[in-house]
């Protein structure tokens, strides 16, 4: 085996080697947070769309997003009854309420999901066990997610089979509970019948929705059905598949928000960050050796010794550097999946794509110090 | 020796050897018609006064420098006008040793060692590190063959490169000042102990030196000035 030089170059400065790998697991830390925090508010904002039971989507042209609604009819809704393809049709209303936090008294807005509860169209845990409950007068399911200023409800509820609070100025009873979590658009949401719904939010008019969902008969082939939906229904509603559904939320918060470009931004600044300091260390490491090279040189090494060398020890920086930026990731994900009830969590594909990018990150480094490497002329040590 | 010697025994051959640095206005000329040869197995002094030439000399039959005009061959080479991978070639078939003996800081004695046999692919992997330690006892460091450059003395320093300039059995070596900075024990120790390896493995040896307490130890002296052979005297 050949001597490994450049490992043996990078750890002979072992203080300078671990001030190296800080600053590169910082620039991985960074890019770490914002794309956990990225991904976090894509998996929030779109975990209603996933756990909604149906095939096809309307919503009004004019909706933005989830909280974000204008109404429509839901006469188009039960005019796709029509199709042959459709077998049942659920409409949704949303709506945003002022909650009274039971134990301090303090009112927060949060969002309110009312449907027919004769059907469960939330694959949510706790909706399908519970959802009978709310077909009570001013009964609602609430989120054991929420944010925890929305009061103890789960402790609560622990103690007293029903907690009484206000929505909206209106009282409330909550029996029981369901899991979704807080998005960006809400802080924390209730599930109630449309009947109770109507009941909380009296401005609200029945018949003017803000979700119809569309189930499709078994075996009913989706692009025809949609097609079929789309030439039937007047232009006044937008028509999606489940896909969609989802896509339009994504890219609603991804383009037509600062949130997304502000994530993207960060990430592309820890990448930059990161590849400073590599340059730095790599400059340094090579300006500092360039005698040694020199002589290295004149024994007969080649060109290209040098810049396999110094490219070996981008790659090594990058992996060394990778590991105390993902554990100190993940334990910046699980403070901050605590503080902010987001799904925030390292996964596999997102370490995998931040030690790409910093290999990368390294690598640019690397390209951009080799230069310095003609400074090494074996004519010259003499 | 003598001019009689065949030319199988020449390692290298100088005929209107000269060079120039800088360019239009500025050039300059360094080396005027050099003539020398060198044989197999010889040490040669190189002399002379600061900016007499010796070390461009030297860079030029070591390969380190493009030789311009005039004719220059080394190993049977011509190294006029070379291109770049032939001068890398020729380097390796050359040990050097420096006045500030250049050893690797981050690599112990016997890993500089073998960097210097690492460039022969000729040479078993398996047989490196014997032959890297067997060269570090024979110039006495058996027992620093881990050691750090850092923590040896500079004779231990000097030992170290010369073990890395002969370990791959070089044709030649070329010595530049490599008793500057020691004090004369050191340095004529140094000295004896490449005289008698080189006398070992056959090879040719040139020292450019300004010291005077060892020139009893070559079989030529050859004196530069001004660019040009003053002397070239056997002993």
């Amino acid at each position: 085996m050949k001597t490994p030089l450049s490992w043996l170059q990078l750890s002979h400065e072992k203080v300078r080697l671990l001030i190296a790998l800080a600053g590169i697991g910082f620039a991985d830390m960074l890019m770490f947070v914002q794309l956990g925090f990225q991904n976090a508010l894509f998996d929030s904002s779109v975990k209603f769309h996933k756990a909604v039971d149906g095939d096809v989507f309307l919503m009004s042209p004019q909706s933005d997003a989830l909280g974000f609604t204008k109404t429509f009819s839901d006469r188009r809704l039960y005019e796709s009854l029509a199709i042959d393809e459709v077998e049942s049709v659920v409409p949704v209303y949303l709506n945003f309420g002022s909650w009274k936090n039971p134990v301090n008294r303090k009112t927060r807005t949060m969002l309110a999901i009312g449907f027919n509860p004769a059907n469960n169209i939330l694959n949510l845990p706790g909706v399908a066990e519970n959802l009978d409950q709310v077909k009570l007068a001013d009964f609602v399911l609430f989120d054991d997610k929420s944010r925890i200023e929305f009061g103890p409800i789960p402790e609560l509820l622990k103690q007293k089979p029903i907690v009484n609070t206000e929505l909206d100025s209106r009282d409330v009873k909550v029996s029981g509970l369901f899991s979704l979590g807080a998005s960006f658009a809400a802080d924390g949401n209730i599930i109630t019948s449309d009947t109770n719904f109507l009941r909380l939010f009296p401005e609200r008019k029945r018949g003017l929705i803000d979700i119809g969902v569309i189930n499709l008969k078994p075996g009913a082939n989706l692009e025809v059905a949609l097609a079929e939906i789309r030439r039937k229904l007047p232009q006044d509603v937008d028509i999606f598949s489940k896909e969609e559904f989802i896509q339009q939320e994504i890219s609603y918060w991804q383009d037509s928000t600062s949130i997304g470009f502000i994530f993207t931004l960060g990430t592309a600044i820890g990448f930059v960050v990161g590849t400073v300091i590599v340059y730095q260390i790599l400059y340094t490491d090579v300006a500092n050796h360039l005698s040694e090279y020199a002589t290295l040189k004149a024994m007969g090494y080649k060109d290209s010794y040098f810049i396999i060398l110094v490219f070996q020890e981008a790659v090594i920086l990058a992996v060394l550097g990778f590991i105390p930026g993902v554990v100190v990731a993940t334990g910046l994900y699980s403070l901050a999946a605590g503080a902010t009830a987001l799904p925030l969590f390292m996964t596999t594909n997102r370490a995998i794509a931040v030690l790409i990018l910093t290999i990368i990150m390294c690598c640019i480094s690397g390209s951009i110090a080799v230069r310095k490497l003609s400074a090494a002329d074996p004519a010259d040590i003499f | 020796m003598n001019n009689q010697q065949s030319t199988i025994d020449q390692v290298v051959n100088i005929q209107n050897l000269s060079h120039f640095f800088g360019e239009g206005k500025l050039k300059k000329q360094i080396l005027f018609d050099i003539d020398l040869t060198l044989y197999s197995g010889e040490v040669i002094i190189l002399k002379g006064p600061s900016g007499s030439g010796k070390t461009t000399l030297l860079t030029l039959m070591g390969g380190l420098r493009s030789a311009q005009s005039g004719n220059l061959q080394v190993f049977g080479e011509d190294l006029i006008g070379a291109s770049k991978k032939k001068l890398v070639q020729t380097r390796r078939n050359i040990g050097y040793i420096f006045q500030a003996h250049n050893l690797l800081a981050s690599l112990t004695a016997r890993q500089n060692v073998q960097m210097s046999l690492e460039l022969h692919s000729e040479i078993k992997a398996s047989d490196i590190k014997q032959k890297a330690i067997a060269l570090l006892e024979s110039v006495g460091l058996g027992d620093h063959i881990d050691y750090y450059p850092q923590n040896l003395s500079g004779g231990q320093k000097q030992r170290v490169a010369i073990a890395r300039a002969l370990v791959a059995h070089p044709q030649m070596v070329l010595a530049d000042e490599p008793t500057a900075a020691l004090d004369s024990k050191s340095g004529r120790n140094i000295v004896e102990l490449m005289q008698q390896l080189s006398r070992q493995q056959g090879c040719t040896i040139l020292i450019v030196s300004h010291d005077n307490r060892i020139l009893d130890v070559a079989d030529r002296i050859v004196e530069l000035e001004d660019g040009r052979i003053t002397v070239n005297d056997e002993q």
